[in-house]
């Protein structure tokens, strides 16, 4: 294979490409027609004619089935699923036979019956070269005579105004939302600023408060923060940034890191549920391998190393919450996060 | 001279006199002149714009039902309708109403399938359409422009089944719309400013189902229609392309006449569509929102798969690491900090380059071939693909580049499925994001000169009759049978361009631009096989007659080779 145009190694690279066109093959034409049966034997026509009539009749048959399961079948505040499946299945079928007895019908009707000799029409070029011309010089008389090239003066204030006109859109799009400010920074776990109260962990969704004592080892519960089912306004917001995951794990299997010491308790870690990939629930927990895995991305953060990931697309260790025991022997969070939970931002290391 | 004269002119039939009242009235006649009997090549790969265009308008129709019934209201309510297990639980309006429209309006849960089924239909048959275009060359000139309007159509068809499959508010879509949130957070700069503006604050809120209701209902469907409008006129100002075959040149259009036989076919084959999609919303159920319960933050199913379309770019976020190294060592994160700014390449960068590279190949493409092949004439001849061996092949590799990312979308589920670890179903998706490609560009290439040659070898020989004969000195052949000039002309009447070297241009120097387009045109066309001329047919055939016996033995070593 020297040549590698050689198309036939047959012909070990000599095959001719120069002068292609001189020894192009001539055009035969269409192929001559051939008739079907249709065509032919009147009554293979007449049995395509009762065929596409059957497929029609189907169709007719489909839409009584449609009408039929339409009023036979009434769907109100008790109905069951059985019979909204039911329904939906006849509904389905009856439209499904309507249309394709019809579809079928016609493109029966079209293949068998209709005349089907291809015909050639010859193309014509979607302008001609006169119009062409025409057309340019119009364009750019157009453009003389507004006289824009010699009076640049007008254009540039032109360009000026047009481009700052747009602003006012940009400021409008500005008001579908507040700023962002500082809110991705703050939690419901904060300590209440006025009594120094601190926020307990609640069972989701019930809200019930967790004694220390009831987290064995291995277990993991689904946290919100004390007062979240109360909210009236802003409840999901406050959840999605809320949403904490409590496991029990032998303290000697956790690496503490220095600042860190007095975050659990016994053993007992709390790490924000979001993900800091780009923010779904972090909702399955390895409990053999203390991994916790999110179902979306497959992110997967180690417990046993203050949830450092060890595979997939988050980049971030997932924030934990720092908790303690208080008099009555209940978890609550000791602060808030020391950093923004969720999916990283550009201003997160400062608001 | 006839303003206040009838006209003398009076139809000879009943169907006639209707026609004619209407353009007396409307001077409709030289339209129907032009398009009565307008020619329409006919092939079943030219179907899949068909299924799209009808998809779209089984969108439109199910899709004003259901708006009768659908309320997008994110205020809090307590279900207390049909679904039993629901029963008491907080949710949405949104979500209530789509619970209704699926429980205690009458048809609607079928409404419901048929509108996400027509949604799902809408995006593949636009996608094997663009595919197919592609493969064919039938986004050379004059259609450069239908070509860019069709890839706004793929955008715009993504965004209407994104923004429609957020509606319902169940625990699915609201996951969906929290990795868009999360995407949106990446964005340099504006990113937090964008997400707070679309969701009027804090991911959830209680805006964004409004708001994406109004892009689902009017803007992006009026969009699609208007390029749809631009897109059909084009067509039918190009008049549609067909496939190479005797008679058939750029000078004409072969196949049916637009009434009846194409008006027929076409038009059944909307009901065909309409039927189909009915027959998978009555046995198939899509999207069962009430067994994903309402938006909680809190949990979410394992499992869980956006709507198909947007699986590539899903498995694109899925694919890339976030952190290299283990725990211990050296670790590469992919976050950095930079004079304070967080810049989380990990999330920003597989949501936009290959997204990016995809359609900026794309939309470039027709421009790219034409750049290094200096072609400026009309196409209205199709390429079979084999034909344009390079071409087919860089279709082929972005097909796989796209299939790997889609498949990482379902990396849990292939993991579970195959019981194999997820991990390494990561890597190997890693390992052939980058590597696929450049084995489907190989493999593709070489199927297709393959085939070319097969191609020349039928063209010059005739086909295989199976028919073996003994020659009188012992040996044994097949007998080949001559092809018919019609089939042979298919085979012979391609074009195959050859490399176009660096030429100087107007000032006489061979500039750098003109050098990288040489070189281009020279990785584009080296390897090509050319069409059989007469010449050679007519040598083969002499040494058929000749020498049978030597020709044969030359095949035969050809074959081993």
């Amino acid at each position: 294979m020297g040549n590698h145009s050689d198309g036939a190694p047959q012909h070990g690279g000599a095959v001719a490409t120069a002068g292609q066109t001189e020894q192009a093959f001539a055009d035969p034409g269409l192929p001559p027609h051939r008739p079907r049966l249709a065509d032919l034997d009147p009554r293979a026509a007449k049995r395509a004619e009762r065929q596409v009539t059957a497929l029609f009749i189907i169709s007719v048959i489909g839409t009584v089935v449609f009408l039929v399961a339409y009023f036979a079948i009434d769907l109100g505040h008790d109905s069951d699923i059985a019979t909204i499946r039911l329904q939906n299945l006849l509904l389905g079928l009856g439209t499904a036979f309507a249309m394709l007895g019809i579809g079928t019908g016609i493109v029966h009707w079209a293949k068998a019956l209709m005349p089907d000799h291809e015909v050639s029409e010859a193309r014509h070029g979607i302008r001609t070269d006169e119009d062409r011309e025409a057309a340019v010089k119009i364009v750019d008389d157009i453009l003389e005579e507004t006289g824009v090239k010699r009076r640049p003066l007008i254009r540039n204030t032109l360009i000026g105004a047009t481009v700052l006109s747009v602003f006012p859109a940009v400021a409008v799009f500005g008001d579908l939302g507040p700023r962002p400010d500082q809110k991705l920074r703050h939690t419901m776990w904060a300590p209440d600023e006025a009594t120094g109260q601190k926020v307990r962990l609640t069972r989701d969704p019930d809200g019930t408060p967790i004694k220390a004592s009831e987290v064995t080892i291995g277990s993991a519960f689904h946290v919100i923060p004390e007062g979240l089912n109360e909210l009236h306004e802003g409840k999901l917001n406050e959840k999605a940034k809320a949403v904490v995951l409590l496991m029990r794990l032998n303290p000697a299997d956790l690496n503490i890191s220095a600042g860190r010491e007095n975050w659990s308790y016994n053993g007992i870690v709390a790490y924000s549920k979001i993900c800091t990939h780009v923010g779904c629930p972090v909702a399955l927990y390895e409990q053999q391998t203390h991994h916790l895995l999110c179902p979306c991305h497959q992110s997967t953060f180690d417990l046993t190393n203050e949830c450092a990931v060890i595979f997939g697309p988050a980049s971030r260790p997932l924030p934990q919450l720092p908790i303690e025991v208080d008099a009555e022997g209940y978890l609550v969070a000791s602060s808030d996060f020391h950093e923004p939970v969720g999916p990283s931002y550009w201003e997160r290391e400062y608001s | 001279m006839s303003g206040a004269t009838a006209s003398s002119y009076q139809p000879p039939t009943k169907v006639g006199r209707i026609a004619d009242f209407v353009d007396q009235r409307t001077g409709a006649s030289p339209l129907l002149r032009e398009f009565g009997r307008k020619i329409f090549p006919d092939h079943w790969s030219f179907m899949f714009g068909e299924v799209a265009l009808y998809s779209f308008v089984i969108l439109l129709l199910s899709g004003t039902f259901l708006t009768f019934f659908f309320n997008p209201s994110m205020a809090e309510t307590h279900y207390e309708g049909a679904y039993v297990p629901l029963r008491g639980m907080e949710m949405s309006v949104a979500y209530q109403s789509s619970l209704d429209i699926s429980f205690e309006v009458r048809g609607g849960l079928f409404m419901r399938q048929v509108h996400h089924w027509a949604a799902l239909l809408f995006v593949v048959s636009l996608g094997v359409h663009m595919l197919r275009v592609f493969f064919t060359g039938a986004f050379r000139k004059p259609r450069e422009i239908n070509w860019v309007i069709g890839g706004f159509l793929l955008i715009l068809a993504m965004a209407a089944g994104f923004t429609g499959y957020s509606l319902p508010d169940d625990l699915l879509s609201g996951n969906g719309l929290r990795i868009i949130d999360g995407v949106i957070k990446s964005i340099p700069l504006v990113g937090t400013w964008i997400s707070f503006f679309l969701f009027g604050g804090e991911f959830p809120g209680t805006a964004i189902i409004g708001r994406l209701y109004v892009l689902h209902i009017l803007l992006v469907p009026a969009l699609i229609l208007l390029l749809l409008v631009l897109h059909l006129f084009f067509v039918v100002l190009h008049k549609h392309t067909q496939y190479p075959g005797p008679g058939r040149n750029d000078g004409n259009v072969v196949g049916y006449p637009l009434g009846p036989v194409y008006a027929a076919k076409a038009g059944g084959f909307f009901f065909i569509v309409f039927g189909v999609v009915a027959l998978m919303a009555a046995a198939f159920t899509i999207n069962p929102i009430w067994n994903y319960g309402p938006y909680d933050p809190s949990p979410v199913s394992a499992g869980t798969q956006p709507d198909w379309y947007i699986g590539w770019v899903d498995g694109a976020l899925r694919l890339m690491p976030g952190v290299l190294g283990s725990v211990d060592g050296y670790r590469q994160h992919f976050e950095f900090v930079i004079f304070g700014q967080t810049l989380t390449l990990n999330v920003l960068l597989p949501a936009l380059v290959p997204a990016g590279i995809v359609f900026t190949v794309l939309f470039t493409y027709p421009w790219i071939e034409r750049w290094i092949t200096k072609d400026d004439r009309e196409h209205h001849v199709l390429d079979r693909p084999r034909n344009a061996p390079t071409r087919t092949a860089i279709g082929m590799a972005g097909f796989t580049f796209y299939c790997v990312m889609w498949a990482a979308a379902a990396s849990d589920l292939i993991a579970t499925h195959f019981h194999v670890s997820l991990n390494d179903v990561t890597y190997w998706l890693r390992t052939l994001f980058f590597l696929g490609p450049i084995i489907a560009f190989v493999v593709t290439k070489r199927v297709a000169l393959g085939l070319q040659r097969k191609d020349r070898e039928i063209a010059l020989h005739g086909r295989e009759t199976g028919r073996i004969v003994r020659l009188p000195h012992g040996e044994f052949i097949e007998v080949h049978a001559p092809l018919d000039e019609y089939k042979r002309y298919r085979l012979v009447s391609f074009e195959s361009p050859a490399v176009l070297p660096a030429q100087p241009n107007a000032r006489g120097i061979v500039d750098r631009k003109e050098r990288r387009r040489a070189k281009l045109s020279r990785w584009f066309f080296e390897d090509r096989v050319a069409p059989v001329t007469v010449a050679e047919l007519e040598a083969a055939h002499e040494h058929g007659h000749e020498a049978i016996a030597a020709h044969e033995e030359e095949t035969a070593k050809s074959l081993g080779h």
